[in-house]
């Protein structure tokens, strides 16, 4: 909802078409043509936002997107705590991505849980000249020796396995058999593969399918089902994320049968064709096994999205929807159970808070997920993309923004730079990388990956916190300090020595 | 419900809030397939016995935990340090997000760095066109006055052939003909990312010294009196570099820093964003060749670096990470020797103010038992130093140190009566030191933040020192080079050793003695 008047959008989108001309000025021509394609503005009660995406990125641009091997091992893998992902191949990507993502998790770790570990095959010449089949043979059979309460073992493959013709999956089934059937899941994510993480993502969901769903069939389990069973898909648990939506999900009188995959375990993984319903948070990354349970076990999905209270009491109620009264009563009760506590947040931090601009990069579900969290507290996002987003999210994202929201896919540094420059948000939300570029330039950041070391942000309890964190980096007392006094505006540094 | 508007309570407090303890406890229980309490007690117990240890030590193909990264962060490391360098990592484009952000959580700062994005086409046709088309994007964009190139494994296994792509590109009109663009293979497989700094370092004196790839005429040697000073992959650059450069300046020394990432990485905030920032302007970096010396203060950072500058007529110099007195002192005679500038009464006065320091505070560290893993360098420096402050450094582990490594620390050990029972471990990992550490304890450990993770399980009081730390905030900026750096490396010791002693001293009526206010 915007107070802006149609003079006012009119002319954002003026101010828009001209600084995206002006950006695409600074590329070689034939790029500024491709890099057209994926900046534009949204317009009111067009389909999608106008913009092309999950398009591979321009050599040389600084983009901010990651790998396959980052959506697989980073994101979907990854967080399965009862198993051991081995990082396979060179030592790097393991060492990057080593309990960088805060997928929060209860375990001994090292002994039953291993999120926050770094395996790897580390890679030498030998292995890249003779292959690494053996090695990784040899490195199952430590681990069983080492890890012996490991649940199962995943190979996250890096970029020289694809290219120097490794047959992962024999091994995978050879030590499979070895090890009495044991769950070995081989996974093609080489970093190559695709445009960005969200391949990563896709390839990990079907292997999910193929080795852990697949080799149940016909196997009896004793998992005994209730009708108010339902599991969270697409949720990494960051900074808890998951636990302080789970807890919801519980007090309407549901019961979380499995977490995908932030805290998840296999066994969670494994009961989940069970569920009466899924519950999915991050679309992008887990819409794929989501539509397969519906086809295969014929399980029905849902989206939702548990950031704000608007949202939070729009999907309770949806999530609801799919069963009997007593839980569409136990969404009620919640709602008005939170109702005081959501009052008193933005009592306290919409004064502080109310019309201030925000500018979102990020991935997945966020860059259209959080614009209502922000909204609750009176703020407006004015621009948004999507890191690896495809054409469905900008589709999903036209129900967020509003008419002339300046719309960047994939944006690359100097664009990102420059928008913010011209546009003047009163915050940036993106990730680590960009952090520190804007809070040089004086514009206050929160890392929306990470929540910036803080969280969760998802459910109730977390939109307490995202509302602190947002007042506490916007009216921190620090950019007042920016500027150098004795430096007045417009005159330069030579000026001054003269 | 417990969460408040007026007091927020975060991931720290929230999830020990008895609603969601129980939340937790259930979803164990009844979905997670645990395993049973005594079992996974008993395992517990086998992961910290002696009989573990030894099949721990006998893997031959996991890793586990391992403190070093691949060359291209080494790489990207050296690029910056050059006067509006941009670095161009060939290859696939995730690793480019990965290095940039694991710079970014240590030096809190941004890191400017490019790839040339290749995918599975390229894999297939080769990078060529995405160096073409990746050159010429990041010039127009980024407005570099060098662009350092370097590789990723994928391009590696493919065997790209960056001197040939780079001609072509240059052709193709990516970059002006008589644009530097230096390059050195940087295979991940190979070596770590101490080796990826030697291989670009290397990459750009050659670029210079040698023709720029048979563009230019060779330089010729003229010799001047300067010398020029390389520090090597190091987490502590913004602080060490600018020390260095003090000492310099004290001495009367006319110098060069090769690769200074002191001001790139510690940019202020003053409304403006500076991607690039001090540094080696590249005139510098040419002139470099007419040098009397070149001084490393990182030997394993530079072994090929300082043979191919040895090949030009300049004396060259490796020293190994030097922290503490007599480290330093050898290190400015060293200068002084080669300069023949004298070193000056204020760094005798700052030498005898270590030494007062370490006399003052010596019965505090005289005799504990430290484990210490980091670079090969870095180790030999701070164990060096734990020697001089009659401490033991008992356990000495490089994940990307060598044999030859190995000799010297065990020459260093022998060099002391306080090495005698102190151990080097060359290729271990983090999940070796585990076991040392439950196997033969000891009382402090120094590494980097995953270091936490050793702390967690045994017990052992972790000092953070060496790269990464993320989960501390601006050490980088101190320096623990010379006698100043000595100072700092000092207190952060100490003020482990005194908190420690505090906290196990805190409980009224049972440890209240010992808890006192002098110490």
């Amino acid at each position: 909802m915007s107070l802006s008047t149609t003079a006012e959008v009119e002319e954002t989108k003026a101010r828009n078409k001209q600084l995206i001309h002006e950006v695409l000025e600074a590329y070689p021509e034939k790029y500024a043509k491709r890099r057209a394609k994926h900046l534009g503005t949204f317009e009111e009660g067009k389909p999608d936002c106008g913009v092309k995406s999950n398009i591979k990125s321009v050599p040389g641009v600084m983009t901010i997107r990651g790998c396959a091997y980052a959506g697989s091992k980073g994101v979907v893998w990854g967080p399965i705590k009862d198993m051991i992902h081995i990082s396979h191949g060179p030592v790097g990507c393991g060492q990057y991505s080593w309990a960088a993502r805060r997928n929060y998790y209860i375990g001994i770790t090292g002994v039953d849980t291993f999120v926050t570990m770094q395996f790897t095959s580390d890679f030498q010449e030998n292995d890249i000249v003779f292959g690494g089949d053996k090695k990784l043979s040899k490195i199952m059979d430590e681990i069983q020796v080492l890890f012996p309460l490991n649940k199962g073992i995943t190979v996250q493959s890096e970029c020289p396995i694809g290219l120097i013709g490794d047959d992962i999956e024999a091994v995978a089934k050879a030590k499979s058999k070895q090890y009495d059937g044991k769950l070995i899941v081989p996974v093609r994510c080489e970093g190559f593969r695709g445009v960005s993480q969200s391949l990563g993502h896709h390839i990990a969901n079907d292997t999910i399918r193929d080795w852990v769903f697949d080799k149940q069939d016909g196997k009896t389990s004793g998992f005994v089902g209730t009708p108010y069973d339902v599991a969270i898909i697409g949720d990494y648990n960051i900074g808890g994320d998951a636990w302080s939506s789970r807890i919801l999900l519980e007090e309407m009188g549901l019961r979380v049968i499995a977490q995908w995959s932030g805290d998840g375990s296999i066994a969670e993984l494994e009961a989940t064709p069970k569920a009466k319903l899924n519950v999915l948070h991050c679309y992008r990354s887990m819409n794929y096994i989501s539509r397969h349970m519906e086809e295969k076990y014929g399980i029905p999905w849902v989206e939702y999205n548990f950031f704000g209270p608007t949202k939070i009491e729009e999907s309770l109620r949806r999530i609801a929807s799919h069963f009997d009264d007593p839980i569409k009563e136990g969404a009620e009760r919640v709602i008005a159970k939170y109702k005081a506590l959501t009052q008193a947040v933005i009592d306290n931090y919409k004064p502080r808070l109310a019309g201030k601009k925000v500018m979102l990069f990020v991935g997945g579900l966020r860059p259209r997920h959080v614009i209502g969290a922000y909204e609750d507290l009176g703020m407006e996002v004015v621009g948004t993309g999507y890191e690896f987003g495809h054409n469905d999210d900008y589709q999903r994202t036209t129900h967020y923004v509003k008419d002339g929201t300046l719309i960047y896919d994939d944006v690359t540094g100097y664009e990102f730079e420059k928008f913010v420059e011209r546009v003047q948000p009163d915050l940036v939300g993106s990730g680590i990388k960009e952090k520190y570029v804007f809070q040089k330039m004086g514009v206050p950041f929160r890392q929306m990956h990470s929540w910036d070391y803080s969280g969760p942000y998802h459910g109730y309890d977390g939109f307490a916190i995202f509302a602190r964190d947002m007042d506490m980096a916007i009216n921190s007392p620090v950019w007042a300090l920016t500027k150098t006094p004795w430096k007045t505006a417009g005159k330069t540094e030579a000026a001054q020595a003269e | 419900m417990t969460q408040s508007a007026t007091h927020v309570l975060d991931h720290f407090d929230l999830f020990r809030q008895p609603e969601y303890k129980e939340m937790l406890e259930n979803k164990r229980k009844n979905f997670e397939n645990p395993v049973a309490a005594e079992e996974l007690e008993r395992v517990r117990e086998w992961t910290k016995t002696g009989e573990y240890r030894e099949q721990n030590f006998a893997r031959s193909a996991l890793t586990v935990n391992p403190a070093k990264a691949c060359q291209p962060l080494g790489a990207v490391f050296a690029a910056v340090g050059f006067e509006s360098t941009l670095p161009f990592v060939h290859g696939s484009q995730g690793c480019v997000a990965y290095y940039r952000s694991h710079f970014s959580r240590h030096f809190k700062e941004p890191c400017s760095c490019v790839s040339s994005s290749m995918t599975e086409d390229a894999a297939v046709f080769g990078g060529l066109n995405n160096m073409i088309d990746g050159l010429a994007n990041a010039h127009s964009l980024y407005k570099p006055k060098m662009i350092s190139v370097s590789t990723t494994c994928m391009a590696e296994v493919i065997g790209d052939d960056l001197n040939a792509f780079i001609k072509t590109a240059k052709e193709k009109g990516s970059v002006p003909a008589d644009f530097d663009v230096p390059f050195a293979h940087t295979p991940a497989f190979v070596g770590s990312h101490i080796t990826g700094y030697d291989n670009v370092m290397k990459g750009i004196f050659e670029h210079f010294w040698d023709g720029k790839a048979n563009t230019a005429p060779k330089l010729e040697r003229v010799p001047n009196e300067k010398i020029n000073f390389i520090g090597g992959f190091d987490g502590y650059t913004v602080g060490n570099l600018r020390e260095i450069k003090r000492i310099f300046n004290l001495m009367q020394v006319g110098y060069t820093i090769l690769g200074d990432n002191s001001d790139v990485w510690d940019t202020p905030t003053d409304g403006t964003f500076r991607m690039y920032d001090g540094g080696t302007t590249l005139e510098d970096a040419a002139n470099a060749v007419h040098a009397k010396a070149t001084i490393s203060m990182q030997q394993y950072c530079t072994e090929k670096t300082l043979a191919f500058i040895g090949t030009h007529g300049q004396e060259v110099l490796a020293l190994n990470h030097p922290v503490g007195v007599a480290a330093t002192d050898k290190f400015l005679m060293e200068v002084s020797r080669i300069t023949g500038k004298g070193i000056p009464e204020e760094l005798a006065k700052e030498r005898g103010r270590v030494v007062d320091a370490i006399a003052d505070s010596s019965a505090h560290i005289h005799g504990k038992k430290f484990a210490l893993y980091g670079d090969p360098d870095l180790c030999l420096g701070l164990a060096g130093f734990l020697l001089e402050l009659g401490a033991e450094p008992t356990h000495v582990l490089a994940t990307n140190g060598n044999k030859e490594w190995i000799e010297r620390v065990q020459a260093l050990f022998d060099s002391s009566p306080f090495g005698k029972n102190c151990h080097v471990y060359a290729g271990k990992d983090l999940w070796h030191m585990r076991s040392l550490l439950f196997t033969e304890p000891v009382d402090f450990l120094i590494g980097n933040t995953y270091g936490k993770f050793l702390e967690r399980d045994t017990g052992t009081p972790l000092i953070r020192i060496g790269f990464p730390i993320f989960d501390r905030h601006h050490h980088h900026r101190y320096p623990v080079w010379g006698y100043q750096g000595a100072m700092n490396v000092l207190v952060w010791i100490l003020d482990k050793i005194f908190d420690e002693i505090d906290k196990n001293t805190i409980v009224p009526g049972k440890t209240d003695f010992s808890f006192d206010i002098i110490r």
